[in-house]
């Protein structure tokens, strides 16, 4: 048994990152940013507004949260549809009461499904950031450029329709092909909420500037994924923002980010826990409530040379 | 496939004790996983090296975290609290992050070789392609940080039947790679003397929050369990903890302050614990009581002829 040659061969090793999206870079060695009253931590809260139509797509991966049984689930699409009419209205409920500023990641999809909700989430002060068509829409390596371009723009097309126009971009299932960065950057978009690796926001080569999406603090990972409690949940995010706050008093403003999953939080036996975060998180002294668009706007302006 | 009979069925009850140095219970040792993952690999013909097409940005990031953020903020824990690192390296990290590298070789920290990239695994490969992998983890490590690399964990834990022998061929002195005991023990092949070295999958951050789901503090508290259970036995027997972490997970921002709790309550323990790099652990092993093992493990038959 011999391995193909190829495999003991690596075209990419070199100082940096093996790839020309983004620069290889050092967190705590970046210019120190200063949020608005001098607040610690910008928290960025998330809801996703997710359509997951009951026949899935066939290419590239299925999202998180997409239909597992086969045709036609309606365990999976009746549940994820509770979050969309029951759910979102409890978060808006305990958004609202604890006065915090959200990003609503919204499928274009509901504006003709659920015009009700794009009203709602209008009414609510929500910033609306792209997600793709639905939750099929997905951007993977291999699918057609021509196709993705495509995409991108019944996305945005439909919100231009809709009198909106979205500077943030989430991809459905987060996931991208080698050309997504400069197709969004074409299309318009300024920042998107696809890449995990960092704790601050960054700029790609050819793209938007990546927010920090943290996917290890979501109530859909921990909550549904892992299995976790409640309480260890909301404990997790009180010990990110401690640890974050100290670290500002050395490096600068920090950004926590809180991803909302109407279908998970939302639940009549989770609400509580929500509302319970919240007001922890709004009673301190050193939070900022903002939108991902004002974080990226302050970020920007903080880091211009 | 042949059981490869690496050693010999040798029961905890009744061995020969193990004395560290300055006569501690127990050797204690913290493994950070330094890796490098790559965005675009070759797929191997045995395993994919991500759930999604190439690129699947989502897995990659969710690595490249360690090395943008985690791997600073664990440094500097592991500086604070004196605890020296022995580090897991994809040695390709040499080349692509080189300051971290040197951070860390000037503060004492050990190499061993966790292969090329994380993305890259040794099934398929023949005897001589796997020994060329080995050769290439010392010559790049000897050459970026000066250190002899004496250790070896296998890319993703992929091995081949024959990687524990290569090891000892190539003059490696430990192998994390068999999780059978919590003490090093000789391992049944030809080449210079090699230590299987406990290290864990049981505690690893990686089990605990991605396959358990552990909170933070559930993970720092399951530590300390493992720690009092087997400094406690270490009066008896001789025993060794290994913490193996990845920064890309303990290195959040939710998670660093729980674990150096952990860090801390080592710290606390020192009179009792030797506080060492799986390297020394080894070469203290391997002088004193290598010797002993292999003529205690003789008696016990079972193995060689199964």
């Amino acid at each position: 048994m011999t391995l193909d040659p190829e495999f003991l061969k690596y075209p990419m090793r070199r100082k940096g990152m093996d790839h020309d999206l983004y620069p290889a870079a050092n967190l705590f060695e970046q210019p120190k940013v200063t949020w608005a009253g001098g607040k610690k931590i910008a928290l960025w809260v998330t809801v996703a507004a997710e359509f997951f139509p009951l026949t899935p797509n066939e290419g590239g991966f299925r999202a998180a949260g997409h239909m597992a049984t086969p045709f036609p689930d309606y365990r999976t699409f009746t549940t994820r549809d509770y979050g969309n009419r029951v759910a979102i209205y409890r978060l808006m409920d305990a958004l609202a009461k604890a006065g915090v500023n959200v990003t609503a990641f919204t499928n274009s999809a509901l504006i003709e499904r659920t015009p009700a909700l794009i009203d709602d989430i209008q009414a609510a002060g929500w910033e609306i950031a792209a997600l793709g068509e639905d939750m099929n829409a997905v951007h993977y390596g291999g699918l057609d450029t021509a196709l993705e371009q495509q995409q991108i723009e019944t996305c945005l097309s439909a919100w231009a329709d809709r009198g909106v126009t979205p500077k943030g971009w989430m991809s459905p299932g987060r996931g991208q092909s080698d050309v997504t960065l400069s197709l969004l950057k074409q299309a318009g978009v300024e920042w998107t909420a696809d890449w995990g690796n960092d704790d601050m926001p960054f700029l790609m080569n050819d793209g938007p500037i990546a927010m920090p999406y943290t996917d290890e603090m979501e109530d859909r990972k921990c909550l549904t994924a892992l299995g976790q409690d409640e309480n260890i949940w909301s404990q997790q995010i009180i010990g990110a923002a401690d640890l974050l706050s100290k670290e500002a008093d050395t490096y600068g403003g920090r950004i926590l980010h809180l991803a909302l999953t109407p279908y998970v939080i939302g639940q009549p036996f989770r609400i509580k826990f929500l509302r319970d975060l919240l007001k922890q998180l709004m009673t301190r002294d050193d939070i900022w409530s903002a939108t991902g668009s004002q974080i990226c706007t302050a970020w920007q302006n903080n880091t211009k040379a | 496939m042949k059981d490869p009979k690496l050693y010999g069925h040798w029961p905890y009850r009744g061995r020969p004790k193990v004395t560290w140095p300055g006569g501690k219970k127990m050797a204690f040792w913290v493994a950070p996983n330094i890796e490098f993952y790559e965005l675009n690999p070759p797929k191997n013909p045995h395993r994919s090296p991500w759930p999604r097409p190439n690129p699947d940005i989502v897995n990659y990031a969710y690595r490249d975290h360690g090395n943008r953020v985690g791997n600073w903020r664990l440094i500097e824990a592991m500086e604070k609290y004196n605890i020296p690192g022995t580090v897991s390296l994809s040695v390709a990290m040499c080349d692509h992050f080189p300051d971290m590298i040197e951070q860390v070789n000037a503060l004492g920290w050990e190499f061993f070789s966790h292969g090329a990239y994380n993305t890259r695994y040794i099934y398929g490969m023949d005897k001589e392609q796997e020994r060329e992998t080995l050769q290439h983890a010392i010559d790049t490590v000897k050459a970026a940080t000066g250190q002899q690399v004496r250790g070896y964990l296998a890319p993703a834990l992929t091995h081949s039947v024959h990687t524990i022998e290569l090891l000892a061929e190539l003059g490696f002195t430990y192998s994390c790679d068999l999780f059978q005991d919590d003490q090093p023990q000789p391992l049944n092949v030809p080449g210079s003397p090699l230590v299987s070295m406990p290290y864990s999958l049981e505690v690893n951050d990686h089990y605990a929050y991605n396959v358990f789901g552990q909170s933070p503090q559930q993970y720092t508290d399951v530590l300390k369990r493992q720690f009092d259970t087997l400094l406690e036995e270490g009066g008896t027997s001789g025993t060794v903890m290994c913490i193996p972490i990845h920064a890309y997970l303990v290195g959040r921002s939710h998670r660093m302050g729980p674990f150096e709790e952990i860090l801390r309550y080592a710290e606390q323990h020192k009179d009792d614990i030797w506080i060492a790099r799986a390297g020394d652990i080894a070469e203290h092993y391997l002088e004193h009581h290598y010797d002993e093992a292999k003529a205690h493990i003789a008696n016990f038959g079972g193995s060689d002829d199964a």
